[in-house]
Parts: C-alpha cells; structure tokens; sequence
C-alpha cells in the first residue's frame, strides 16, 4: 500500500532505513565491520542482552564488502559435529528472519544440491548424509535420474568430461537476498539504539597498563570502549595486529558474476566442488554464478579472468541450455581462509578483543547463527557451547575442525 | 591475469605458475624441542601482509623450480622476483602502508646490495613491511 501512495506521490516521501549517526566520545561495545555479521552482532548484543550503547564501525558502506559479493547460498550439511552444530543453528535462525527483524529477507530454501562425479565424491557425499543424519541435519542422497527430476536443466549424459553420478541434497537450503540481510540487521538495530557509524577506518587500537582494550583509534576520531568485536572478513589480520594479535589467516580473491536475467528456469541452487560450478536464479532472473578463489594472497577485491572462464566451462557442460547466455557483470571479494576451512569465533589473547572471522568462501550462510553467538561471547566474556569448538589454540592443541579435508574446496 | 617474472625464464602468464605462500619462513631446527605456541606460529600463523609481500611462487609449468617475489597485495604490483636462497631486496621505509586500507604504496625500488639481519633468509619475521 505505501508503496501505490508513494509512487502517486512521485517517490518523494521515503525516509532512511536508519539514522545517519553521529559518533560518540566511547561506548559500552564497538564492533568493527559493518556487513551482515558485525550488524547482526550489534543487533543481537541489543535484542538479546541490552547492550544498546554500541557502534558498528564501517570503513566503506554497509553491506558493500563479502555481505553484498557473495552467491547468497545457505546450508548446513557440513560434516563434523562442531560445524554440523554451528551452521544448523544458522540455518534456523534464517528461517524465521524475515519476521523477526520485520524485514523481507528473502530466505528461500529452494534445496541445494550438491553434485557428485568421482567414486570419491560419491562416497564422501554418502558419509556426509549418514553424519549429517546422525545430527539431526536433512541431507539425501540422489541418483543421477533424481537428480534430473528435481533440476531438469541438469545434463546427466555419460558423455561429457565429468559425468554426474549423483548428487546430495540438503532440502532445507536455499538462497537469500544478501543486501537485505545488511539492511534489515541494520535498521533493526539502529531501532535499538545501535549507532551505525559508515566511512570510518580503525586505524588503532589502544590498551591500558592492564594490557586491556581501552580505546579506537579511527579515521574519524577516537573512542573509548573496553570491548571491541571485530567482524572484517578479509582484512581481520590487518585489524588484529593493530593490537599484534596473530591469526592464521590467509586473505584470497574471490571471485562471482552473473548472467543477463531470463523468466525463471532454475529451482534451486546446484553445487559442483569437483569442477567448480556454484549456480543459482535470483529473484530478478539473473544466473548467479560463484568462481574460485585466485591463487593468490591479495585486498584487491578483483582477480583474473581465467578463473570465471574455468567455472564458466563447467556450468556450460552441466546445463547446455546456458551455452549462449551473457554474462553481465564480475567482480570479486577478499576472504579470510583459515587452515582448516572453518571460522574462529572467539576471546582473543587481549582482554576485550573478540574476533569473528575465518568464514573464507562461505560465510553469508552463516550470517544470523554467528552473529548470535558473537554477541553471546561478546556480552558473557566466553563463548557460547556452539562456537566454543571454534577457538584461535584450536591450531596449538590440535583439535582443528578439518572441512578443509572433509569439503576439499569450497563451501 | 598477473604475469609474472621467473627468475629463470623470463616473463610468463600466471597459469604457469602455482603459489607457495609466504616466503622466509623456516622449518626449525628441532621441533620436538620447541614449545607448542612457537611450533603453531610457524606452522600456521602468517602475516597475511596488507601492501608489501614477500611470497613464493612455483613456475610449475615451465622450469619447474621454487623463487621469491616481492608484491605489494593492495594492487597485486610485482616489484621484484629473486632466486629461492637469495636475501630479499631491501625496499626503502616508504614502501610501508601506513593505513589498514592500504593507500597505494609510493614507488619503491630495491636497493642494491642492501641487506640486514631481518631480511636475510633464515629470519621467520621476513623482513621490513
């Protein structure tokens, strides 16, 4: 209705989302990243445990890093118990989004499948449905003609270089629309007193003779916070040393495009990791296709041609219908890789410094779930039981949770 | 497309070449006599550098054989490629990125035969950034 009264009205009576902040000499808690993990940080902080005196510090504008360059697709199937747990309490949380944050986020689990084409693939994807069973997580396993049936574009031949030998499905997946994602945590937030602070680069970190957070330094001033939680994606490492914390991490391009848009012919999401082919339909019709990484460490947020042409060769003998499209647009983003391919959510050796990153090339799923659990950690000064597994000693005791092994390459 | 100077062969695309991560880091003598926080940081803590880099590359397609580059990450510029076992080139204190986003580095050479203790390989620090 407001938007028929609008449009009569020429478009001119719409007000911001949210307020345009101005900043404060300190605050209770300041998070540092403004994309859908650091809002919804700042969101949940306020909602869930009154802590409204806080600011997201955005050296860009919000939602303009990974939040709004991802390929938005959301699952769970993950296969240890650590992850299994962590991306499952997403996965719920994104199911009744849209309502709590009274914004239309878009979730749509369409079903993600997730294609086989080795005899390895085929067992590794079998012994992720069985354990993926054993933790209350859906996933089934798909001939090739049922994997047909439930994408029919998809080419089942035996005569192409890879030919699929079936799939797993994880039904409750889906996609959604990532900048809404950003914006509804935003303006829920803002609603609860979170000021959203764009354009402002911490450039360091003070501490006090107790070796504990005591202030930002910033490009737009400073501010006194005794908690600091960061969420920058793939320039973690960048802010973590300002206090010379060490990760490991490493920071890679990574890279999405998509096609012209066309009337809806797509229904789900289809996942190859053996060749490299992640393809979706948006809502608006675009073919939304995610390539690898570059080889490469970088903060360029571009990489080269030749890697969307390697993923593009194989959605081309996966779905031959898409042989003559165009492809609109590329561009690429900066993820945080961790050893073992999963996030860290945790204390950091400083006192007050909380750090959420890691997610490398499949945190949007993640968005809602560790958002929930950063702020927990960061409100409670220790972790949630879902993202305890997921420390920095993890690496020095040796418990990592290995999907680097279990997903070989992305998530 | 990066193309990239092999120290051996010239000048050759990036698909030749596979990445071998940062360069200078050295396996300890004795690990097993190590504590468990200093064997963690050579095995997986990295710079992960924002601006000036030093990294190993393979010419996995071509010679075949290891070598170091010096490449500023915030515009993924070469500056220098030099043979595995060689001391990485001193670049001038200007070459320092001086925000976390990286304001593009000034133009910076190496110095000729310049070397110090931190930049000789066998240092895990790798050198001045």
């Amino acid at each position: 209705m407001a938007l028929i009264r609008r449009g009569l009205s020429g478009h001119l009576g719409w007000q911001p989302q949210w307020r345009k902040a101005t900043l404060k000499a300190s605050y209770d808690a300041v998070i540092v990243g403004g994309g859908g993990h650091g809002l919804g940080t700042a969101y949940y902080l306020a909602k869930e445990h009154g802590l409204t005196n806080i600011a997201v510090l955005e050296k860009g504008w919000v939602g303009g890093g990974n939040t709004g360059r991802n390929t938005t697709i959301i699952r769970s199937n993950y296969l240890f118990n650590e992850s299994a747990a962590l991306y499952d309490h997403s996965v719920k949380l994104w199911e009744s989004l849209s309502q709590v944050l009274n914004y239309n986020v878009m979730f749509s689990p369409r079903g993600v499948m997730m294609l086989a084409h080795t005899v390895h693939d085929i067992q590794v994807f079998k012994r992720h449905v069985h354990a993926n069973r054993c933790n209350g997580v859906d996933n089934e396993w798909l001939e090739p003609a049922q994997a047909k049936e439930f994408c029919p574009l998809l080419n089942i031949e035996d005569n192409i270089r890879y030919p699929v030998l079936g799939a797993a499905l994880q039904r409750r997946g889906g996609t959604a629309r990532h900048d809404a994602v950003a914006w509804g945590y935003a303006r829920a937030a803002d609603s609860l007193g979170v000021d959203i602070i764009e354009n402002c680069e911490v450039t360091a970190i003070e501490r006090d003779a107790s070796g504990a957070v005591a202030a930002l330094e910033t490009s737009r001033g400073r501010i006194g916070t005794r908690k600091i939680g960061v969420s920058a994606a793939g320039n973690t490492s960048v802010v973590l040393a300002l206090a010379g914390v060490k990760l490991p991490l490493e920071s890679y391009p990574l890279q999405a495009l998509v096609s012209e848009p066309v009337k809806p012919i797509f229904p789900c999401v289809v996942m190859s990791n053996t060749i490299h082919a992640y393809v979706s339909q948006s809502d608006k019709g675009e073919l939304v296709i995610g390539a690898g990484t570059d080889a490469y460490t970088s903060y360029t947020q571009r990489g080269a041609l030749h890697i969307n042409t390697h993923t593009l060769d194989a959605i081309c003998e996966l779905f031959p219908n898409f042989r003559r499209m165009r492809m609109l647009r590329n561009w690429g983003g900066i993820v945080d890789v961790t050893p073992d391919r999963s996030p860290i959510i945790a204390k950091t050796p400083v006192k007050g410094l909380y750090v959420n990153c890691g997610w490398g090339t499949g945190g949007f799923k993640a968005t809602p779930g560790a958002a929930h659990v950063f702020a927990w950690t960061i409100a409670h000064d220790e972790p949630h039981r879902i993202n305890a597994p997921f420390t920095i000693e993890r690496f020095r005791d040796g418990f990592l949770i290995d999907e680097a092994a279990a997903a070989a390459v992305a998530h | 497309m990066l193309l990239i100077v092999c120290p051996y062969c010239g000048k050759r695309p990036e698909i030749e070449f596979t990445y071998g991560g940062q360069a200078h880091l050295v396996r300890p003598a004795k690990p097993s006599e190590l504590d468990d926080q200093t064997w963690t940081d050579f095995l997986y803590m990295r710079t992960n550098t924002k601006g000036i880099y030093a990294e190993r590359w393979r010419h996995a397609r071509g010679c075949g054989r290891f070598f170091n580059a010096v490449r500023d990450t915030t515009t993924d510029h070469f500056i220098a490629t030099y043979k595995t076992g060689e001391a990485r080139p001193m670049l001038r204190a200007s070459a320092a990125v001086t925000t976390p986003s990286g304001v593009a580095s000034p133009a910076v050479a190496p110095s000729t035969g310049a070397q110090s203790a931190a930049a000789t390989p066998g240092s895990t620090t790798g050198g001045p950034r």
